[in-house]
């Protein structure tokens, strides 16, 4: 069996990186992101990079880091409002953007990853994100085609894995993660626990090794939280 | 006297039925799960992955790994799953979801909904407004009756770019409640604020609307 573990971010990217190649990165919001991959990107300088991922992190913190750097051309998202720096580059056309509706970005990748080249969906009919695709009528409603996607490389983050590459995600920290694991040409897990072979409940493996090709248990995880909304301990429980 | 962001929230609220699975958009929408009414059960679901979302945690107990679409910390009840972004779509795609309940920039009288984007200035992005609204089975708008300038919400046609077209069931605004059916019949307004009036309702909507206000 192949050794898939690696010693620490940098080398599980080793030989992965090229200019000009498309990056796919788990996460909602800062929830769920490859914090210590990012790093580790940021660092190697590789630039020109189409990046999918539903977000682009904040000024200063996960994707972030990678647009400031200048390191991003292109951007596949749903949603990038919490960034003023993508904001301006790409007002000022120094960034290209495609937006996405997130289903169909999930979806997307999904079928990337399962060899479906193209589905169809109703999402987006009679908006700008159908233009220029084709429109077929299914039972008497519309749809729009839209393209599988795979990447270069996909950036993971699960909560616990193995040696195997088996990968098991937290709460909503899952979120993309799953499926760009399996739309990755290469993909690179980083875990906050990487665990004996044999300690993962079978039954319960959210990715099989199968799609995992390095994985590198991650150092000094900062998780930050973007909107903390907590309620005083001796406030009732509502509903 | 026009209904404030926590009523408008209320009366989206009678909106909700037991049984129902719900996704709430940001803004007032979320206050929507404070007025939950006595005796209706609904499971709220979060499109980032994850059915029955609890109340915000108690201070120091939020956890990084567990927040909803806005990004905001909050807590899982005894009942709670987890699932992927793809699985998430699939159900809201795949019309499981009963309610979806969201914000507005302008809603048009055929049921057309523009929620993200004004050209040259505003680049967010839809996020799942999209999919929401082409997929989940019955759509109502929360939004303020006029712009900051006092430019009508409610309009003959949007005039910005569209998240779906006839997608919008019902719009509860400050001013009143409205019925537009996706388009399929005219536009009614079917409730009043409390000392809101025909004529001021009038003066501050574009879209032509007919009047069915219970006696």
């Amino acid at each position: 069996m192949a050794d898939k573990v690696r010693k620490d971010a940098v080398e599980a990217l080793s030989g992965l990186l090229f200019d000009g190649m498309t990056i796919m990165s788990g996460g909602f919001g800062l929830c769920g992101i490859p914090e210590n991959l990012i790093t580790a990107i940021r660092q190697a300088g590789v630039k020109d990079l189409t990046v999918i991922s539903n977000n682009c992190g904040v000024d200063d913190f996960g994707l972030g880091v990678l647009l400031a750097g200048g390191q991003i051309r292109r951007m596949i998202s749903s949603y990038v409002g919490e960034n003023r720096l993508f904001a301006e580059l790409y007002l000022s056309g120094r960034l290209e953007l495609e937006f996405n509706p997130q289903g169909t970005l999930a979806e997307r990748i999904r079928a990337g990853g399962a060899g479906i080249p193209a589905f169809f969906t109703k999402t987006g009919v009679g908006t700008l994100v159908a233009e220029g695709k084709e429109i077929r009528e299914f039972d008497g409603e519309l749809y729009v085609m839209e393209r599988g996607l795979t990447a270069d490389l996909s950036i993971v983050k699960a909560y616990a894995g193995d040696a195997e590459g088996n990968l098991v995600y937290r709460k909503t920290a899952r979120n993309f993660n799953p499926m760009m694991a399996t739309a990755g040409k290469a993909t690179v897990a980083e875990v906050e626990k990487l665990v004996p072979v044999g300690a993962l409940d079978k039954d319960n493996i959210h990715t099989p090794g199968i799609y995992v090709d390095a994985i590198v248990e991650g150092v000094a995880y900062e998780k930050r939280i973007e909107q903390m909304t907590t309620r005083p301990k001796a406030e009732k429980v509502p509903v | 006297m026009a209904w404030t962001r926590d009523q408008m929230a209320a009366r989206a609220a009678e909106e909700l039925r037991d049984g129902f699975y719900v996704n709430l958009g940001i803004g007032i929408p979320t206050l929507v799960a404070n007025y939950i009414p006595a005796g209706v059960t609904v499971t709220l679901q979060s499109e980032n992955g994850m059915l029955g979302i609890g109340p915000f945690p108690y201070e120091g107990e939020a956890d990084p790994d567990l927040i909803n679409a806005g990004k905001q910390t909050i807590t899982e009840l005894e009942q709670s799953s987890y699932f992927s972004s793809a699985d998430s779509f699939a159900m809201i795609r795949g019309g499981h979801i009963n309610l979806s309940i969201l914000g507005a920039m302008q809603v048009a009288a055929n049921g057309d909904l523009a929620n993200w984007m004004v050209p040259g200035k505003m680049v967010k992005g839809m996020g799942g407004a999209m999919d929401l609204v082409a997929g989940v089975k019955r759509v109502v708008v929360v939004m303020e009756h006029t712009e900051k300038t006092g430019a009508p919400k409610l309009v003959s046609a949007c005039s910005l770019p569209l998240t779906g077209q006839a997608v919008v069931d019902l719009v509860v605004t400050d001013l009143g409640v409205f019925d537009l059916s996706r388009g399929r019949k005219p536009v009614t307004l079917v409730q009043l604020a409390p000392g809101v009036g025909l004529d001021e309702i009038r003066a501050k909507t574009d879209a032509p609307f007919e009047t069915a206000l219970a006696a």
